[in-house]
């Protein structure tokens, strides 16, 4: 089976405040750790415990600067084999589709018969990029997977869909196909000290949007549907009420507004 | 000069850190309240090879350099020096067979530590109960016997003891001869008239397990003494010299670990109107910790990679351990002074802390001993 694992280097803003840069277009990524994406690493690890019953090959790819290459890494000391790191300005500004188009160009290139990406990411959490990819590449996909069994290696796969109150949907799906991964979905490892060490040798091919055949004005931020405009923090509206005060003060509001509105 | 971890290093650091985050830290204060080996979590680390990251590649190890292994270590010292020690202390007790073991030695006893599936562990047997600090005036004899030797004595705090497959047992072969007479073995857990005694009950590091070795007429081949009668005191030393940078870094880890919780209560911490971190007293003792912190980890990084360039490192390796450890105490303090009454409770990590770090300054050589090894290489 040969596999292809989409992965992302994003902030982690689960522990930080997040302050709007001056563009008004990002944050300010200054003071911010980095990491894979927390849904990529699932996603690199299903495809590795699948190598790893089945035999095959694992492909890591990554859209990003050589900040990207320590993910990238991280995946290849885990079990991955092979990586490509596409980097070009072109790439720039662009929305879950042009992403997706700069990935379809890579994965065009390569035999395949799972690609996997993480079922959202934890800055745009558009969740879109493995469906506009799927169809790119014009096989079937499967979002939120939290569950895939391998009915006949290359062809045909069972997967669970996780749907909302944690009620699972199977399907069957033809191979080469994309499936969104979710959290949860297995236990990733850790990295084995040898891995690390074979993974810096390793070497990452890096591809630009000509190396994929891919014209400037149909990728990045040309080649988008939807530009960001601009971030805002959430305006105080009409229905919300903030409490202002000590905290004894603005739970002794709340309490009346709740005893108020019959709600307790 | 390049002061940048590479990204191998980092990479090394970064699981390391998430190991001791995710594993380490969520049962750290459960294992400490209970003093109990916390065999799970060692399994885990051997999974990461991180029991025996030393061992070379040839003998089945991931051959980690020593800077690379202070690098790790430190993350280890951050999630518990319970946990961190029983993990450390392995690596140490492996080094005599490293050092100074035949080939036929390291391909009988490597491979039981390095066995992910299965991972067994070894022990480090010196100090006896009237030879501490002054391991040369051990008592445990070795009498040769035919092809073999017999072992008789005990040895006291061995960390491990109890738990572990195979044990190095430094020993006398005559005492009249000082520290030319001793003799390291290599001395299997099962063998008849080895036992176990008392497992001690402590005030710190107490997810690491520390036992009486007993000795009663051990039957020892002579083909596992490690490089030669008389030899062992050179074993020994050895040994600890290429330790002491790992112990230093258990301390810088469990200092940054203060560290960050000072910091991060100070912040929150409200008195006066303002949070104490705005007061200067407070400020300052900040400043100070962090400082410290970085230069115990620049002697370690140093003492660490002149042992990997083979340069001659006894006067840095002391540096390195008593500066690390030292540290850790004085920071812990400064942590605790900064929760004031609160870090006094158990409910508290820096109360932990606090009872963990005097430990690192008595193991490994007291941080006297230390001073007391360097001092005389600048003198003499
Ligand atoms: C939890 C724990 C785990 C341990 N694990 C191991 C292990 O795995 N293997 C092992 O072999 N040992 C182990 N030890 C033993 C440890 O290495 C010794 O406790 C240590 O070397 C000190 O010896 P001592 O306790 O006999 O103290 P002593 O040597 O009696 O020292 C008492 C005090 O006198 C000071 N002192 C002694 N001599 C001098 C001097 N010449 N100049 C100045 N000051 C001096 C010391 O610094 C110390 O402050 C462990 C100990 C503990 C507590």
């Amino acid at each position: 089976m040969n596999m292809v694992v989409c992965v992302k280097r994003v902030p982690d803003t689960s522990e930080s405040e997040v302050h709007i840069d001056a563009s008004g277009k990002d944050i300010d990524k200054s003071r911010l750790s980095f990491g894979i994406n927390e849904c990529d690493n699932y996603a690199v690890e299903e495809a590795i415990q699948i190598k790893e019953r089945l035999e095959g090959n694992v492909t890591v790819i990554s859209l990003g600067g050589k900040d990207s290459d320590e993910v990238i890494r991280m995946a290849l000391a885990k079990g991955g084999d092979d990586a490509i790191r596409l980097e070009d300005d072109a790439f720039a500004g662009g929305d879950a589709l042009a992403v997706a188009k700069a990935l379809a160009g890579a994965v065009k290139g390569l035999e395949y018969d799972i690609v996997f990406t993480g079922a959202l990411t934890d800055d745009d959490g558009y969740a879109a990029v493995p469906v506009a990819l799927a169809e790119l590449l014009g096989v079937p996909h499967a979002t939120y997977v939290k569950k895939v069994e391998i009915l006949e290696p290359g062809k045909k796969a069972k997967v669970g869909r996780e749907l909302e109150g944690g009620l699972m949907e199977f399907l069957e799906i033809d191979m080469p196909c994309v499936l969104g991964i979710q959290t949860g979905i297995n236990e990733p490892r850790y990295a084995s000290f040898k891995g690390i060490k074979q993974a810096a040798k390793k070497e990452i091919a890096v591809k630009s949007a000509a190396d994929l055949g891919l014209d400037a004005a149909d990728i990045g931020e040309a080649g988008s549907w939807a530009v960001l405009e601009q971030f805002t923090p959430p305006v105080v509206g009409e229905m919300a009420e903030i409490l202002e005060g000590e905290p004894d003060e603005t739970a002794a509001k709340l309490a009346g507004i709740l005893k108020e509105k019959g709600l307790v | 000069m390049d002061f940048a971890l590479s990204d191998e290093q980092k990479a090394l650091k970064q699981t390391v850190h998430e190991f001791a985050e995710n594993e380490i830290r969520p049962i750290s204060m459960e294992m400490d309240e209970k003093g109990e080996f916390a065999w799970d979590v060692v399994r885990k680390a051997a999974r990461l090879e991180l029991t025996y990251s030393g061992v070379p590649e040839e003998y089945g190890g991931p051959g980690l350099s020593m800077l690379d292994n202070v690098i790790v270590i430190e993350e280890l010292g951050w999630g518990c020096v319970g946990i961190a020690s029983a993990i450390a202390l392995n690596q140490i007790a492996i080094l005599p067979v490293l050092l100074a073991g035949t080939e036929e030695q390291k391909k009988r006893y490597l491979p039981r530590i390095t066995d992910s599936d299965n991972p067994r562990l070894c022990a480090f047997g010196l100090t006896e109960p009237e030879a501490g600090s002054d391991a040369a005036s051990l008592k445990t004899r070795a009498v040769r016997d035919g092809d073999d030797y017999v072992l008789t004595g005990g040895k006291c705090f061995i960390t491990n003891g109890g738990i572990s497959d195979f044990y190095t047992i430094f020993t006398t072969v005559d005492p009249d001869q000082k520290y030319q007479g001793i003799t390291a073995f290599i001395v299997e857990a099962d063998t008849p008239g080895f036992s176990i005694g008392k497992i001690e009950h402590k005030m710190g590091m107490r997810a690491s397990q520390t036992a009486e070795l007993i000795l009663e007429d051990v039957r020892v081949p002579a083909s596992n003494i490690l490089r030669g009668e008389g030899q062992g005191f050179y074993v020994a030393m050895e040994t600890l010299d290429s330790s002491r940078p790992g112990v230093g870094a258990i301390g810088v880890g469990l200092a940054r670990a203060a560290f960050e919780e000072a910091l991060a209560y100070s912040r929150q911490r409200v008195q006066f109107g303002k949070p104490i971190c705005r007061q200067q007293a407070i400020a300052f003792m900040l400043a100070d910790m962090a400082t410290k912190v970085d230069y115990a980890r620049l002697l370690c990084y140093r003492a660490a990679w002149m042992l990997d360039n083979g340069l001659d490192a006894i006067k840095e390796s002391s540096m390195a351990k008593y500066t690390g450890t030292d540290v850790a105490m004085e920071v812990v303090t400064d942590a605790v002074q900064i929760h004031g009454g609160y870090g006094y409770m158990k409910e508290y990590l820096v109360e932990k802390f606090f009872r963990d770090a005097k430990i690192l300054q008595i193991v490994e050589g007291t941080n006297q001993i230390q001073r007391l090894v360097l001092s005389a290489q600048l003198i003499n």
